[in-house]
């Protein structure tokens, strides 16, 4: 009984101060924290959520076998085994033999290199239904993790480039990332708080989209909302923003999948 | 592949008002949005949704063009009996979804 009551103390000092160091000191904001209640709450229930809906099929995708391999993702990864690896992504990913392959990919990125090169299949087209089906899967599985980008100096030049396109002017509107989402985060924009852009959520159910979308799909929105070109799916320009955006938000916690408006 | 959530008590005393609410994988095309090609989409939605508490209709609701995708209803029931829940989707293109839930009363 005396041990019960010990422990439940030092779990509500815990919890106190775990409250404190993300409270006090902390002033970055998720999206989160900008919306009304009910959107909090049809985040926060597994049954209310939409993206659980993908969770659910990304789970299916998991252990249905693909490719000329035959294999399914479940054949090498154990369950649950994903957990955390969504707050270290972009990162430069290893083969099956340990060997570096190619620049910085993201989590979208690093299931279709497992499809081509472990499952020997075709890759999923970007933001198809399956492919943030699967990220919702891995991703939901980091839920209230801290994001921890690598601390891999290989990245550095990446997340420089990253924080160069971030402030760079563009577009007809002539605005950068941080003209909006620094410099007025927090005010409002056409009746929308602006928020502080923290990739804390992705792949997200957007209601507006009425469908999951990716954190690509989130920069090509803003892109043609200042008025400049979106980069093609693959460039490696979004790899770079994730990185730097990624460690922007370092340490905060990871709800994925997300519910915005 | 259909795919549904549902989030209904499992247990409920008799005479208590409980909170059955379903989300359901749907594209809940209108109809009226011409495609990338200029044509039309074809209309492609959950036309109804009724709800049985041991075979016996409890909760109907007819859907229409303007429900978003993936739609997310929530309604009242008073338990009764001891039993399932059954939940059916029917639309357009022959779509049907049917799934049950157990509930215990007592």
């Amino acid at each position: 009984m005396r041990t019960a009551w010990i422990a439940l103390g030092l779990a509500s000092v815990f919890v106190a101060t775990f409250a404190l160091a993300q409270g006090a000191a902390d002033k970055r904001r998720s999206g989160y924290q900008d919306m009304g209640e009910a959107l909090q709450k049809m985040q926060d229930d597994d049954t209310a959520n939409p993206g659980m809906l993908f969770v659910q099929l990304g789970e299916q995708l998991w252990s249905q076998p693909a490719g000329a391999a035959n294999k399914s993702c479940a054949d090498c990864h154990a369950a649950g085994s994903m957990k955390g690896v969504a707050t270290r992504y972009p990162a430069i990913p290893k083969d099956a033999a340990g060997k570096d392959v190619g620049g910085p990919v993201d989590l979208e990125g690093r299931i279709n290199l497992c499809r081509t090169a472990n499952q020997r299949a075709e890759p999923f087209a970007p933001e198809s239904r399956d492919l943030l089906s699967l990220e919702a899967y891995v991703a939901s599985q980091s839920r209230g993790q801290p994001i921890a980008p690598p601390p891999d100096p290989r990245l550095d030049p990446f997340r420089a480039q990253g924080a160069e396109i971030y402030r760079r002017r563009q577009g007809q509107l002539n605005l950068s990332c941080a003209t909006c989402h620094d410099d007025n985060a927090g005010k409002k924009l056409a009746g929308v708080t602006i928020p502080e852009a923290h990739p804390t959520g992705y792949p997200i159910y957007r209601l507006e989209w009425q469908a999951l979308g990716s954190l690509k799909r989130r920069l090509r929105n803003c892109l043609i909302g200042i008025r400049a070109e979106a980069y093609a799916y693959d460039a490696p320009e979004y790899v770079a923003l994730e990185i730097y955006l990624m460690d922007r938000a370092k340490g905060m916690a990871l709800e994925a999948p997300g519910v915005r408006p | 592949m259909t795919n549904v959530l549902i989030n209904a008590p499992k247990t409920a005393r008799p005479g208590e008002i409980v909170e059955i609410k379903a989300l359901i994988l749907h594209p809940m095309e209108t109809g009226f949005r011409p495609g990338t090609n200029g044509r039309i989409i074809p209309r492609n939605i959950i036309e109804r949704f009724t709800a049985t508490w041991n075979g016996v209709e409890i909760f109907r609701m007819e859907m229409s063009p303007a429900i978003a995708a993936n739609p997310f209803v929530s309604f009242f029931a008073v338990a009764t009996e001891s039993g399932t829940i059954g939940l059916r989707w029917t639309g357009d293109q022959g779509f049907l979804v049917e799934e049950q839930v157990a509930i215990a009363v007592g």
